[in-house]
């Protein structure tokens, strides 16, 4: 009998109720029941640090870029063409960094885009299983290669080889960074889109194969469109990985603040200049100090942007089957 | 019926020839790693011995080696792992096994998957702002390795989900029945069960943090230094010492971009000497952690 008692109070410890007024609770049995609260407690204060962490991060942007902000019209930051933040007479204009990062991303979507495409197809409709088992793992090291080893790789690797086929290519340029951002996000975009689309139900495919329809038809027409929800939140991400990318650019795209679109030419990010004043060491709460958080809040809504966008879109796209 | 067979034999052609696009993207970045492995060989390779790995860094390239950076890197990776992986963990089992269905586990599933698309480098930046200066820990190991606790965070908690995800709801009822109590059910069968899944997670994200660079640059890494940390062994009683802690720091990857920055190409070598050290340590990893995933699925059979 008191076993049975013993047995019911934790099952109704378990499911998080109060133990019955009829079951005596003893004092061994309260601090059962005590011990359970406070586990939880502790694990849901764990899951809620991650909350903490961004309240960090938005706040500490916010509080050290308002004194930026209070020293430089909010104007003059987004609609000055000169960054020169050093400078003993300081511009602080963020058009040419945010100009070297979308040029720098552009160009790695053009890349990884198309490839990362293609590639996704190909695993997800055309390869042989055992291939595809082989494949998609081996990819996928590409985004394990931390990222200073492919800014070295894009400084003594891409850019001669890029000098080879455009004559008066400078070593430091945007074109051989983006490329080797590009091929470092292809995996983000195939296993994502690939994941995508072979969650496509066959029934599918098999009324287009039925309509007569061969491989590539179906899938470029009926796979790809239901996939399409996937397949977006994946070039989403690719993009915010190549807005925030950092040590690519700030090894091989050079360090100089430079307003223009042609990729062949080198320019600093606002990745690269963070890095670029973080390598010196400027006094905390100098002018420089705080212009790196006034780029970083930059960077930040950028990226939200373009997260609240990938959202959007894969509500628009998603096909309920 | 001629015009039949022109289709089909279009058809097939089609897709002959999608079939071959398709190879040579997939060799785009096969070739590409093949490239970048066979690049930092033949540049590095020479310069990997025995006197680069004990050595401190040095003006003179050949003198130099990358004793500071790397055992910087391990003891980062140490903080790293003690602060991300219990903090991880338990936000995960939390997430998967307590949380009621309202409006804050909605918010804080959205901010992890938000968290997860933020740039490393704005990391950096929070704890610049907020460990360096607010809370004045210094630009020490304990602040870097904190920020990329908090920069892998979102993995870990991910990864767990995932693994206890996979475990029949059969096994907790089981365990209820018997008169478990939750905690008791997560402690002695949810968490053993998982161990697999949550440790391959645990590593992918590790051998990230492992070469990020920029958030640790952010905070204030040297990339010049030519002293280890005080030992965190110690001679006299208490025997431990937390002093390491709060020690200046490089790791490898900062060590490496210094090097490459350089025009003297004696550096350069040197800098694809650490990049070597670098990736072999991080594909190890992630071969070890595809193994663990390999041998985790052989053996359950729910």
């Amino acid at each position: 009998m008191k076993d049975l008692d013993r047995i019911s109070s934790a099952a109704s410890l378990a499911a998080g109720r109060r133990p019955s007024p009829e079951a005596a609770p003893t004092a061994a049995r309260r601090l059962a029941y005590l011990k359970e609260r406070v586990i939880e407690s502790l694990l849901f204060l764990a899951a809620f640090s991650s909350v903490a962490i961004t309240l960090g991060i938005v706040g500490t942007l916010i509080y050290e870029s308002s004194t930026f902000f209070a020293h430089v019209p909010l104007w003059d930051f987004l609609t000055d063409t000169l960054w020169t933040p050093l400078f003993a007479s300081p511009r602080f204009g963020i058009v040419p960094l945010i100009a070297g990062t979308l040029v720098t991303t552009a160009v790695a979507l053009m890349v990884a885009l198309p490839i990362g495409t293609v590639v996704a197809i190909y695993l997800s409709e055309f390869a042989p299983p055992t291939l595809r088992e082989i494949v998609k793992p081996t990819l996928e090291l590409l985004s394990a290669v931390p990222t200073v080893v492919y800014g070295y790789f894009a400084l003594q690797f891409m850019s001669p080889l890029l000098q080879k086929l455009i004559p008066g290519l400078p070593t430091f340029n945007m074109l051989s960074a983006g490329v080797v951002m590009g091929i470092m996000i292809i995996p983000y975009v195939s296993s994502l889109s690939e994941d995508a689309m072979r969650a496509v139900p066959m029934a599918l495919r098999e009324g287009a194969y039925a309509l007569g329809a061969n491989k590539i038809v179906t899938a470029l027409r009926v796979v790809y469109p239901a996939a399409l929800s996937g397949i977006v939140s994946s070039y989403i991400l690719a993009i915010s990985r190549a807005i925030g990318e950092t040590m690519i650019v700030a090894i091989a795209a050079g360090m100089q603040p430079n307003l223009t679109l042609d990729p062949r030419e080198p320019a600093a990010t606002i990745t690269a200049f963070i890095v670029q004043v973080s390598l010196g060491d400027l006094p905390h709460g100098s002018i420089g100090y705080q212009s790196i958080f006034a780029a970083g809040i930059t960077l930040f809504l950028l990226t939200l942007v373009f997260n609240i966008l990938g959202y959007v879109l894969r509500r628009r796209f998603r096909e309920v089957y | 019926m001629s015009d039949f067979r022109r289709i089909i034999a279009k058809r097939k052609r089609q897709d002959f020839v999608f079939n071959i696009v398709g190879i040579v993207c997939t060799l785009v970045g096969i070739v590409t790693l093949g490239a970048l492995l066979f690049n930092l060989l033949s540049d590095g390779l020479a310069r990997l011995d025995w006197t680069f790995l004990t050595s401190f860094p040095s003006r003179f390239a050949a003198r130099a080696g990358i004793l500071s950076s790397w055992v910087g890197t391990l003891l980062i990776m140490f903080v790293t792992a003690c602060a991300a992986v219990p903090l991880g963990v338990a936000a995960g089992v939390y997430l998967e096994e307590y949380a009621r269905r309202n409006w804050v586990t909605n918010l804080i599933e959205i901010n992890i998957a938000n968290l997860a698309g933020v740039p490393s480098i704005i990391y950096g930046l929070m704890a610049l702002g907020l460990l360096v200066y607010q809370f004045r820990l210094g630009q020490s190991i304990l602040t870097g390795g904190l920020t990329l606790a908090f920069l892998i965070l979102p993995i870990v908690i991910v990864a767990t989900r995932e693994a206890l995800r996979t475990i029949p709801q059969g096994i907790r009822e089981a365990a209820y029945a018997l008169g478990s109590t939750k905690w008791q059910v997560v402690r002695h069968h949810l968490l053993p069960y998982s161990v697999g899944g949550t440790m391959t997670g645990i590593i992918i994200a590790l051998s990230r943090a492992i070469g990020e660079t920029a958030p640790l640059i952010t905070i204030g890494a040297l990339t010049f230094i030519a002293f280890l940390p005080p030992s965190p062994v110690k001679s006299a009683p208490p025997f431990v010492s937390s002093e390491w802690l709060f020690s200046p720091f490089s790791v490898l990857p900062i060590q490496m971009f210094n090097w490459v920055s350089r025009p003297d190409q004696d550096f350069v070598v040197n800098a694809a000497g650490a990049g070597l050290v670098l990736i072999i340590v991080t594909l190890s990893l992630n071969a070890v952690a595809i193994l663990i995933r390999y041998r985790v699925r052989k053996r359950i059979k729910w």
